[in-house]
């Protein structure tokens, strides 16, 4: 690990101040992944800036009946939210479904979004990545390539984002808040806040430098029955061969979105107009374009027996 | 060199020569040109620490990158927490802070400034044990025991975690209360990993506990 100073924040709009004025600044909340490829020198921070102290832990109901969720509410702590259990479902089992009790403890709403890719070639300082080095080439393609992403991928990046809470977010219309250097803030959607690798793999999300999150708000419940199904190689503590996050109303309509498949939760709006007539009509509108390689092409049709699967549950549910 | 002068060469020399030797020709060729000058610059920053560990006040003066498992185990000689991976994949480490489990190899100590943290030293001793240790002794719940620590840490953490009514990916319902049944135990202890395959009877062990306690 490379030496580091380390301050404390006293106030978000001053963290995010501080991060603009310091060189090689990266503010840290769980550190459950920072720490991990601080170690490994994939991340090589000069200035971690602790936010910790920060009061963005609490989860507060909204003037429009959503909930405002704090940046440092750990994911522990926001699977067992007694609103989320029964209004946003599909959020608990998403983060149920993720890493182990511990780190569950630890990670952060804020952190669990920002999450780099378990690529194998992002972590290997061996191998090129043009991810954790511009221009170096991508070593996965024409590599080991089973977990890896299917659709919306690029010539320079085959990698998926990791993260399944992103994905039931992303079900949700979940919206980001931030706070800037400059004090200004913005709310960001996240259907458009995490990228797409195109030439720019490295750029993940749409934040600007040092900008801070501060906050994840849910609009107010939508109702139907919220499935989270994640298909992995062992039945806990794996990351996802495909997952499927959906909430299904009794009429058959409802919302979708797939994990496991590419760059950033994978949700087509409209595909989901297919849902009345089932599975393989919605799994062909949303992975239409898909260019899998040979050791990963299992995932279109993993996907559509998944979203059968979540189908069929629903149905028996409602 | 004849025999007796390569017996000279002990195990631990022969593998930090090794270690030096493979740094210096496979320096990772998509990493060091990345770090920046300044980075390449950057000398070793200390911090003071305070920690209450099992019940007893600590301040220490450690490098920022010191994690929480090297705070304890290199700095504060309680070595009964094990470091196994370092990534956070094992769950060797396993210890509470502020009464919730985590992996300590994935915090800074500078971090946990303040904080409570419990250790397998702190949950009982060899002739006290917790009822936890005394279960796992009973049903055999290990073979080599080097996850042992974070096994049983994490146990302990994980009976109150039901209580408290925390669900799972194992529970079948999300409003109704988790039950104190073996599924459950195994879905939550899945950030423990034992190489030696002592998994029933750790979860043997776990079921007993809960059975005494719930």
């Amino acid at each position: 690990m490379r030496p580091f100073t380390y301050v404390r924040a006293q106030s978000p709009a001053e963290a995010a101040a501080q991060a603009a004025k310091t060189e090689g600044a990266k503010f840290i909340a769980g550190g459950t992944n920072l720490l991990d490829l601080m170690k490994l020198e994939i991340e090589t921070p000069l200035h971690l800036i602790d936010v910790n102290d920060l009061a963005l832990d609490r989860i507060e109901a909204t003037p429009e009946g959503g909930l405002r969720i704090g940046a440092l509410v750990r994911n522990t702590d926001l699977a067992a939210d007694p609103r989320v259990r029964k209004d946003y479902g599909l959020l608990s089992r998403a983060l149920l479904a993720g890493a182990s009790g511990q780190l569950r403890n630890a990670a952060t709403t804020a952190g669990n979004l920002l999450q780099r890719t378990r690529c194998p070639y992002f972590y290997d300082t061996n191998q090129a990545c043009n991810k954790r080095y511009p221009g170096s080439g991508c070593a996965a393609i024409g590599g080991v390539t089973r977990q890896l992403g299917i659709i919306g991928v690029s010539s320079a990046c085959i990698a998926t984002h990791p993260s399944d809470m992103a994905i039931a977010m992303r079900v949700l219309d979940a919206q980001v808040e931030t706070v800037r250097p400059d004090g200004t803030t913005r709310v960001i959607p996240i259907a458009d806040f995490h990228r797409l690798p195109g030439n720019t793999p490295n750029i993940e999300t749409s934040l600007a430098a040092n900008e801070l999150i501060t906050a994840v708000t849910l609009p107010a419940p939508i109702g139907g029955t919220h499935i989270y199904q994640k298909v992995r190689d062992r039945s806990s503590y794996a990351f996802a061969l495909i997952s499927v996050a959906a909430v299904i109303q009794s009429n058959g309509k409802g919302r979708v979105a797939l994990g496991g498949v590419a760059h950033k939760p994978w949700r087509v709006e409209e595909a989901e107009s297919l849902m009345p007539d089932g599975a393989k009509a919605v799994t062909a509108k949303l992975l239409a374009g898909a260019t899998p390689t040979h050791e990963n092409e299992f995932k279109i049709t993993l996907a559509e027996r998944t979203l059968a699967s979540v189908m069929a549950q629903a149905r028996a549910a409602s | 060199m004849d025999d007796r002068d390569l017996m000279k060469i002990t195990r631990r020399k022969f593998l930090i020569v090794g270690a030096v030797t493979a740094t210096t020709v496979a320096l990772p060729p998509f990493i060091s040109a990345m770090a920046s000058a300044a980075n390449q610059m950057a000398r070793p920053v200390r911090a003071p620490v305070s920690l209450e560990v099992n019940g007893v006040p600590r301040q220490l003066e450690l490098d920022t990158r010191t994690t929480l498992l090297d705070a304890l185990r290199e700095h504060l000689q309680l070595t009964g927490t094990k470091k196994g991976c370092d990534h956070g994949q094992c769950g060797a480490c396993t210890v509470m802070v502020n009464g919730k489990r985590v992996n300590s190899c994935l915090t800074l100590a500078v971090m946990q400034q303040g904080s409570k943290v419990t250790t397998v030293e702190g949950l009982g001793t060899p002739d006290k044990l917790h009822p936890m240790q005394a279960a796992f002794i009973k049903h055999d719940g290990f073979q080599c025991g080097y996850c042992t620590p974070g096994q049983i840490c994490s146990a302990v953490a994980v009976l109150e975690e039901i209580r408290q009514g925390i669900p799972s990916h194992a529970s079948p319902s999300l409003t109704d209360r988790p039950q104190l049944i073996a599924s459950e135990i195994q879905e939550r202890m899945s950030g423990n990993i034992c190489r030696c395959g002592a998994y029933s009877n750790i979860i043997e062990a776990i079921t007993e506990v809960a059975g005494v306690t719930a």
